[in-house]
């Protein structure tokens, strides 16, 4: 099995490879063949091994593939733990990724840096496997950064535009500042316990349950609740929680594809992805799982409120997806862990479904992404007409479709969630159903449905994209309807058993299980609760503003002027950091060195030595008059005070 | 083995430099290929010194001994072990890069340059070599003239300056040293370093014993606040005078106090690691945001390094703070090791981005970051090296200037989690300083006709960045044939370290007083 488990990251390895150095002499053709080929492996492979843990009784594999160091006897390794996680992960990756593959030929068409984006995503797709399939918290932090790496490279992608540059830059640091924390979290880790190894770490975690550890002295934390925040903290970052979500709407300027594989599909879900496979950590801290909870709450409900006032395509799928992303986080922070990667998946589907979606439309659009310039697209290209429209479903928790399940399952589980903070995360993420539905259904309307408000030129050359754009998004699309109904395996059945752990007094999935017969019922369940309504509500309200009566959101937003403007300016937070953090850091900067280097170091103690010594010198100039007899005596003056101190100086101090 | 290799590669290019002075004095027209082939086969020959390394000792290997200056008891006393050995290996094979990297751009007195960077290798191979204190002295000092020549001759316009603030700082470091050495022979009677070690030492004498080693050592690191001669020398020397300076000169500073001051003070560096600490983590960090702000690319490498030096002497000095929070040393090798690993890691990774400035600087004769702009639309190739490099020196996994920072980071938290968190500080502003830095060069729209008519890299050019990038990624990829020479060598240190030179009772006083 080994060779099989190195076979699915090497596989896009060897194609970015090719296809990054040797682009000039394969071609385009070449390029996309051997990166797409790679990819077909590596998901092929995926499938297999998800059906040898689902039907086979495949055992979990934990082995490493070589040693990258010892360093004071802690074996640093290079090495693959495959589970039941894992191979759910690495499916849905090479999946998603396969998809965008194929839809790239089409976007990227015209593009000059043809060769270099295949080499980028495939090498992209490599970093993510390395990730999810590590067994070791070294790796982890590899795949960790380099997939931030391909991010930054992706983003940057079209390096002449301004803002696309600095949106990398942004990006980049933004997830250093995570990775800060989780780094710091993995010395934690080391100090603790001595080792990188996942297996080990989770074993002896237990004991450590009443290990106190001092940052401040006096004041002593638990030692797993500071080892916990600190790796959530890279979690914020590489799933752009509140206060570390800027960078993801900027990620947009990116190329569609990979707003879709990356900055919604996989990568970000990164952060959801460790905090899942940490869960024997998370279990043993309560104060960190109210942590989780409370900042997944905050970018559930804040960021999808952002979304509403959005008129880029891109940007308004982003602050769904920052959205989603919170209810993912909400549903670690409620120990529902199982429910948040059942999230993640479906998410995975229909959200890369709506990027590409997007994307067929940028391109009949010629790249205009204003949705107040669309309107009427259904007509024109009915594949992305009907396909986004079952994403959007998806999305806002339509029953039947995917997302009803992974988002109800959420909301249920933090309903019994007794974890301190998930009362408000309950209110949290039950407004944002009602808020998700009339983002995802304003922009649907404004883009699909209405009159056509581009100019003539664009409307005369209105067309379905080509198919190699649009059957990934009728295969993106089964998925997004079907692979809700696996609510029954992952979520209630024993999928994630071993795999994820649950303390019995957190178990909130158990509780709603024992209530749950089955993907029919749990709809009729729901019908009960308050989330269908609102889902509805909230795709009436967008119906009414922007179909029926579309003056009324002017009015709306002249009336709560106030409200409107913080929401155009996403509260502030990048006026905030542009500011104090990136402003303040220069300042910083040049007060250090032009006081501190030129000023003090500099000015004062060197140069101004150099003047003391020219001082003496000029001085001492004087002395060396030239006479013999001024030679003469100082030395018979120095060799008396020699003396003078050799007899009573040193002697009498006993030497 | 009895072949006098360490020898060899000391003398083998110092007599390489002086055949090309002769051959230029005599006229001939192409001295370059020569300058080549020495360092080639120098670096050849030192690749002999690790695959005939024993890792499983810690005793000095290679050894050559024979008398030198019988009267003062100065021996010709040659040896390398898993500290020094690493860091031969660097210097030829800079030197190699170095010489390549003079080629085209040096078109006065080439035989003179080639000369002064081949005679400089030898000194500098004699330094990390040497176990004989006299003989160490006199290559350090002697290894200086190349260099001054180098910037002097050279250098840029304010290199008079350069040279003279660099020549102040080091001449006053190495002054005190000499005291230190000198009055460690009048108490043992030997000059052997080895001897030194064993040296039993009061903690007074200790104290100020150390106080000189820092003072020397300090300024060559550099570490903050002995720094500020760095940013100018490297402004004013050429790329090859920039990267030796870089990848190879500034290690000694950090060899020094693995060689000396630890070994040979133990309970002074037990007493006053907390300065050395404070000083290298004020580097990371104050020196993380002036780098930030530098609108010369060379001065912001410069100014990188210090802040990356600085992981090297907290990584070194993490030692006493384990022994005395944990009784034990366990943290302390992953510490060490990781300064030494960051020290090879920041040869490779300064060396290259120097280059990378060069490269630049022989086209379109400016080192302002305001002059460039899209240099990815003309020089492709050139901009994914500099790309790359740029985030290895931001400690990007997968490349060298990884391994040695996250080593210590982790040896750190292990000692204190202040240290932790300062040190960790870098995976921010070392992102910040290295990527603003790029996309200011090299994204972007052409910013200017000088960047629209610049030609990317040639074969020479691209030979010289590829060997780095491939070093660079071989050891981000797979440290452990680094890391394994160092093992027995740091154990043996840190066990001689933890054993005070004291007393009895004034070493449990001591230990008792750093709780």
């Amino acid at each position: 099995m080994e060779n099989v488990y190195l076979a699915i990251p090497l596989a896009p390895l060897f194609g970015a490879i090719v296809a990054g150095l040797f682009g000039r002499q394969i071609g385009r053709a070449g390029a996309h063949t051997v990166t797409i080929l790679g990819v077909a492996v590596s998901f092929v492979l995926s499938l297999m091994v998800l059906k040898q843990f689902a039907f086979d009784g495949a055992q979990t594999y934990n082995a490493s593939v070589y040693t990258w160091m010892i360093s004071d006897g802690v074996r640093f390794e290079i090495g693959f733990l495959v589970d039941k996680l894992t191979a759910l992960m690495i499916t849905v990756v090479t999946f998603v990724s396969l998809m965008v593959h194929i839809y790239t030929i089409g976007y990227m068409h015209d593009d000059p840096g043809y060769q270099r984006f295949f080499s980028y995503i495939a090498l992209f797709t490599f970093s993510m496997l390395m990730l999810v399939m590590s067994n070791n918290f070294l790796q982890l932090f590899f795949g960790w950064e380099a997939v931030g790496l391909v991010s930054y490279l992706l983003i940057g992608f079209w390096y002449q535009r301004p803002t696309a540059i600095y949106a990398n830059l942004k990006a980049f640091l933004v997830n250093r500042v995570g990775d800060f924390g989780f780094l710091l979290g993995i010395g934690a880790i080391y100090m603790a316990f001595n080792s990188m190894d996942y297996a080990t770490v989770f074993a002896a975690a237990p004991a450590m349950e009443t290990a106190g550890f001092e940052i401040f002295p006096g004041a002593e934390w638990s030692l797993l609740t500071v080892i916990c925040i600190f790796l959530f903290i890279g979690a914020m970052g590489k799933s752009a929680q509140v206060p570390l979500h800027v960078w993801l709407p900027d990620s947009m300027e990116g190329p569609t594809p990979i707003s879709a594989l990356i900055h919604a599909a996989t990568m970000v879900t990164a952060g959801i992805f460790m905090v899942a496979r940490m869960s024997p950590l998370f279990e043993l801290s309560e104060t960190a799982l109210s942590f989780v909870l409370i900042i997944g709450s905050i970018t559930a409900l804040f960021m999808g409120l952002l979304g509403i006032v959005q008129n880029d395509i891109k940007r308004v799928i982003a602050y769904s997806t920052l959205s989603q992303l919170g209810y993912m986080t909400v549903a670690l922070g409620a120990s529902a862990y199982a429910a948040g990667i059942f999230h993640l998946m479906t998410h995975a589907f229909f959200k890369a479904l709506l990027f590409l979606g997007a994307g067929s439309v940028i391109i009949a659009m010629h790249h205009d992404q204003d949705i107040r310039n669309m309107g009427g697209l259904r007509k024109y290209m009915p594949i992305t007409w009907f396909t986004s429209l079952i994403g959007s479903l998806a999305l806002i928790g339509t029953p039947f479709f995917s997302g009803f399940y992974s988002k109800d399952t959420i909301i249920e589980a933090v309903h019994h969630s007794h974890i301190p903070g998930a009362g408000i995360a309950y209110w949290a993420v039950l407004i944002g159903v009602f808020i998700t539905a009339l983002y995802s259904f304003r922009m649907y309307f404004l883009v699909f449905h209405g009159k056509p408000r581009m100019d003539d030129h664009t409307r005369a050359h209105l067309k379905e994209t080509p198919w190699v754009v649009t059957v990934p998004l009728i295969l993106l699309a089964i998925p997004s309807v079907l692979s809700g109904y696996l609510i029954d395996p992952v979520v209630f059945g024993d999928w994630f058993n071993g795999v994820l752990h649950v303390d019995p007094r957190h178990d909130v999935l158990g509780e709603i299980g024992e209530h749950y017969h089955g993907p029919l019922s749990f709809v009729l369940h729901a019908l009960a609760g308050p989330a269908v309504y609102l889902a509805i509500a909230g795709v009436g309200t967008a119906w009414y503003i922007y179909m029926k009566n579309p003056d009324i959101a002017d009015r709306v937003a002249q009336r709560f002027r106030a409200v409107y403007t913080v929401l155009v300016n996403k509260y502030y937070a990048d006026d905030f950091n542009e500011v104090v953090f990136a402003g303040g850091a220069r300042g910083v900067g040049q007060l250090l060195w032009r006081i501190g280097d030129v000023l003090i170091i500099d000015g004062l103690i060197v140069n101004g030595s150099a003047r003391v010594i020219g001082w003496v010198a000029s001085v001492v100039r004087h002395v060396q008059s030239g006479y013999l007899y001024h030679y003469a005596f100082s030395m018979i003056i120095g060799l008396l005070l020699m003396l003078f101190w050799f007899v009573f100086i040193a002697q009498g101090g006993g030497a | 083995m009895d072949f006098p290799l360490l020898s060899v590669l000391i003398w083998l290019p110092i007599l390489g430099g002086v055949i090309l002075l002769v051959m230029e004095a005599l006229g001939f027209p192409d001295i370059r290929p020569t300058a080549l082939i020495v360092a080639l086969a120098t670096f050849l020959i030192s690749i002999l010194l690790y695959t005939h390394f024993d890792t499983t000792t810690a005793t000095m290997q290679f050894q050559e001994l024979a008398p030198w200056i019988g009267a003062f008891n100065v021996n010709y006393h040659l040896g390398v072990d898993g500290i020094s050995m690493p860091l031969i290996i660097l210097t030829t094979f800079t030197t190699v890069l170095v010489v390549l990297a003079g080629w085209e751009v040096i078109k006065n007195k080439i035989g003179q340059y080639m000369a002064a960077f081949l005679i400089m290798e030898g000194l500098m191979n004699g330094v990390f070599a040497a176990l004989d204190a006299v003989l160490f002295y006199v290559f350090w000092e002697a290894m200086l003239v190349p260099m001054f020549l180098i910037i002097g001759i050279w250098g840029g316009p304010r290199r008079v300056y350069a040279t003279i603030k660099f020549f102040l700082y080091t001449f006053l470091g190495s002054v005190f040293m000499l005291v230190a050495l000198i009055y460690m022979h009048l108490q043992s009677g030997a000059f052997g370093i080895l001897d030194f070690h064993r040296l039993p030492l009061g903690m007074t004498e200790q104290i100020l014993i150390f106080l000189a080693f820092l003072m020397a050592f300090a300024v060559k690191v550099p570490m903050w606040p002995v720094h500020t001669w760095l940013p100018d020398a490297h402004v004013e020397a050429p790329t090859g005078g920039s990267v030796i300076l870089a990848a190879i000169m500034l290690k000694i500073g950090g060899y020094g106090f693995l060689r000396f001051s630890l070994p040979i003070t133990p309970d002074a560096s037990h007493a006053l690691d907390w300065l050395i600490i404070l000083m290298s983590l004020v580097a990371v960090v104050y020196i993380g945001f002036v780098a930030l702000v530098q609108e010369d690319m060379k001065k912001l490498i410069a100014y990188s390094s210090i802040a990356h030096m600085g992981f090297v002497t907290l990584g070194i000095f993490l030692v006493f703070t384990l022994l005395d929070k944990t009784g034990s040393t366990q943290g302390a090798a992953l510490g060490m090791e990781g300064g030494m690993v960051q020290m090879i890691s920041h040869g490779f990774i300064s060396g290259a981005l120097f280059i990378c400035v060069g490269v630049l600087y022989d086209r379109l004769h400016s080192r302002q970051i305001s002059d460039y702009g899209g240099v990815v639309n003309t020089m492709p190739v050139f901009a994914a090296f500099m790309v790359l490099f740029a985030l290895a020196n931001s400690g990007l996994p997968g490349t060298s200037g990884f391994v040695g920072e996250f080593m210590v980071i982790l040896a750190s938290f292990k000692a204190n989690f202040w240290f932790a968190l300062l040190a960790a500080t870098t995976l921010i502003l070392g992102a910040a300083y290295s990527l603003w830095l790029v996309k200011r060069v090299v994204f972007g729209e052409i910013a200017n006709d000088g960047v629209r008519q610049l030609e990317d890299i040639n074969k020479r050019e691209f030979t010289i960045l590829a060997s780095l990038a491939a070093v660079v990624l071989l050891f981000g990829l797979w440290p452990a044939p680094l890391v394994e020479v160092m093992h027995a060598s740091v154990d043996n240190l840190l066990v001689h370290v933890s054993a005070s030179k004291l007393p009895h009772e004034a070493g449990l006083a001591l230990l008792g007083a750093g709780n």
